[in-house]
């Protein structure tokens, strides 16, 4: 592995790290920004923004609550509107963390170590916001435990034939396994952090969340093994996720939504738009707390092209579904293709298209992939166009299908858009706070990149 | 208050190849019960102090097992035992239906394992370790690298213990106060 990457180091031009760090200073470079740097204007101001679209978001559901999900556009035929998009949208979002941290983990990609942590964060964010839609989406919210088998005195079970149902153990699998990955990652940290802070609450409240931590090479041993257990636990269960989330449509008869492209076509979207997240994030934060010698030039690199890559992979799913619209010969499935072209929800595939497939193909230009200015731009264009597929699976399949007496069209309401845009809110609001509380790089994991943690026996 | 008993001996070393190294000399000079601190996993450190048995992979295995039956059996049980429904004419066991939540489990189940597995092993959380009484002992989760050697070790005798240790040329010495 040393060997390897050595030679990885020098074939390229940006390194993972700059040199002439050591344990001591990346140690307290990175702790620096939770212990000591104080918060600025600007954090105040970020986080004041997202704590009251957060406030929206809750206020949207509270009516909702209140009032039934008439408040929303959805009808019949479009009985999945905003939230499930937003669900996928989310969900998918997440998928990039565990990719970081797991797929590239086990593929021993070194250069993760530095945004695996805050990739994690964010995955464990986005679940969190895509977890809030199709709860509230069941129609009595309170009900929503219904779901979860448990004994109840109706003796009856949820149905496990259905995908839904699938999706609620993938998904609450999917919770579990991120925040305990990214707990047990954090906890040598958090032994950093105790033995660092100076104020008496962090000092126990890092106590506490390092467990008593003290980097036993026995302990070490075990953790390793336990760390790299899950990462291969959690590399099936990542591509399952999608899998299991695009099989809500797919296993349904709708035209647009029957095929079989759907599961791998979806992973790889999820990761597209998780990166492109991950881009949006890394890129203001590096700047502001100067941490370009640890988040380098060759991240930035990276991340643009595993974007190329899955983006070409969800160009071809969109090629395939219109080559099986005319292939298949199934009029329906024709018809489908040619509403998208041409319905009356046209501008938005076209923005998709233009968004998914076209302007991200500027990153083969060297230049432009390193740029952090143009991949912010094109990350953001990415994920408007992620958020757009899902609107046009969702709502487009569903708007015509096969009689036209049961035709109709979706009008979002201004709670779709505020409890949309409080999710946005809510997940910024968590990224503020994580940065501030929590070492946003894995402080012992960039210990190990560093020349001198290399041993000879 | 008057210490009565020490917990064992420590010394510091500057880095990780120091620390291996002084690991196997102590090893092979006959001391079973010492322990390596490091800020960082290294590779070899937990062989080079005798630890060969690392039993996560099994309690990882297990936690597997045990959630793949669960998950499959519950849904059997649900599905075809406790309330049979009709759903589209399929048959009430219909087990291609379900794979999927059997495998949500197993993940589950033995990502769960994996992670509360290492921490039982470890015996953590232990807030309170006699190593934490060593002032210098902060530094080891930022840059510095401990040996112990603990009093319970057969061969442990104060005075020949703290010689063997200062000659593998330590940063520091201390007594680690139980």
């Amino acid at each position: 592995m040393e060997s390897m990457d050595e030679q990885y180091k020098t074939t390229i031009d940006a390194p993972v790290m700059e040199p002439g760090y050591t344990f001591g200073t990346v140690t307290e470079k990175i702790s620096a920004i939770v212990l000591t740097r104080p918060a600025s204007n600007g954090w105040f101001v970020g986080f004041g923004v997202a704590f009251l679209m957060t406030m929206m978001m809750l206020y949207a559901i509270g009516y909702l609550v209140l009032k039934g999900i008439g408040i929303w556009g959805v009808t019949i035929p479009i009985g999945w509107g905003f939230a499930i998009v937003n669900f996928v949208w989310w969900i998918g979002i997440g998928h990039a963390g565990t990719l970081i941290s797991a797929i590239l983990l086990l593929l021993r990609q070194s250069w993760r170590n530095s945004i695996n942590r805050f990739a994690e964060a964010m995955t464990l964010f986005a679940v969190a916001c895509a977890g809030i839609f199709p709860a509230i989406h069941v129609g009595r919210p309170w009900l929503a435990y219904w779901l979860f088998p448990y004994p109840s005195t109706m003796g009856v079970w949820p149905q496990f034939r259905s995908p839904l149902m699938w999706d609620v153990f993938a998904v609450s699998t999917y919770a579990t396994i991120s925040a305990l990955f990214w707990f047990i990652g954090l906890i040598p940290d958090m032994a950093t952090l105790r033995d660092r802070a100076t104020h008496p609450v962090a000092r126990i409240a890092y106590g506490m969340l390092s467990m008593g931590w003290r980097g036993s090479a026995r302990h070490w041993h075990r953790y390793e093994t336990a760390y790299l257990l899950l990462a291969g636990l959690a590399t099936p269960l990542v591509l399952s996720v999608h899998t299991v989330v695009s099989f809500d449509f797919a296993v349904g008869i709708v035209p647009g939504w029957h095929t079989t492209i759907f599961p791998p076509y979806f992973v790889a979207g999820a990761i597209y738009s998780g990166f492109a997240m991950v881009l949006m994030l890394a890129i203001p934060i590096r700047k502001i707390y100067g941490l370009e010698d640890f988040i380098t030039e060759l991240h930035l690199q990276n991340a643009a092209k595993v974007m190329l890559a899955t983006g070409l992979i969800v160009a071809y799913g969109y090629g395939i579904e219109a080559f099986m619209g005319w292939y298949s010969g199934d009029r329906y499935d024709a018809f489908t293709i040619w509403n998208r072209l041409h319905g009356p929800y046209a501008i938005p595939y076209w923005a998709l298209l233009i968004c998914n497939i076209f302007i991200p193909q500027v990153l083969w230009i060297r230049k432009l992939r390193t740029s952090p200015v143009a991949l912010f731009f094109v990350s953001g264009v990415i994920l408007v166009g992620m958020w757009l597929e899902r609107f046009i699976i969702v709502v487009v399949s569903l708007h015509r299908d096969f009689l036209t007496s049961s035709w109709g069209m979706y009008y979002p309401t201004r709670w779709d858009w505020m409890t949309y845009i409080g999710t946005i809110g809510m997940f910024l609001a968590a990224i503020f706070l994580f940065v501030r509380l929590l070492p946003m790089i894995s402080i012992f994991e960039m210990r190990t990149l560093l020349p001198e943690a290399e041993v000879k026996e | 208050m008057k210490r009565e008993r020490l917990y064992g001996m420590m010394a510091e070393f500057d880095s990780a190849q120091a620390l291996i190294d002084a690991a196997k000399r102590t090893h092979q000079a006959g001391y079973n019960k010492i322990d390596a601190y490091s800020p960082f996993p290294i590779e070899g450190l937990a062989e080079e102090i005798g630890f060969h048995r690392d039993e996560v992979p099994l309690v990882v295995l297990i936690g597997g097992i045990v959630g793949g039956l669960t998950g499959y059996l519950m849904q059997y049980w649900m599905s075809a035992v406790d309330y049979p429904l009709n759903i589209g004419g399929k048959p009430y066991h219909s087990w291609p239906s379900f794979i999927v939540i059997t495998f949500e489990m197993t993940i589950l189940f033995a990502g769960i394992s994996a992670v509360f597995g290492m921490l039982a092993l470890n015996g953590l959380p232990m807030p309170y370790h006699p190593v934490f009484n060593v002032p210098r002992f902060s530094s080891a989760s930022k840059d510095r690298f401990f040996l112990i050697v603990f009093c319970s070790d057969p061969k442990y005798d104060p005075a020949g213990t703290r010689d063997f240790l200062q000659a593998l040329k330590p940063r520091s010495l201390s007594e680690v106060p139980s």
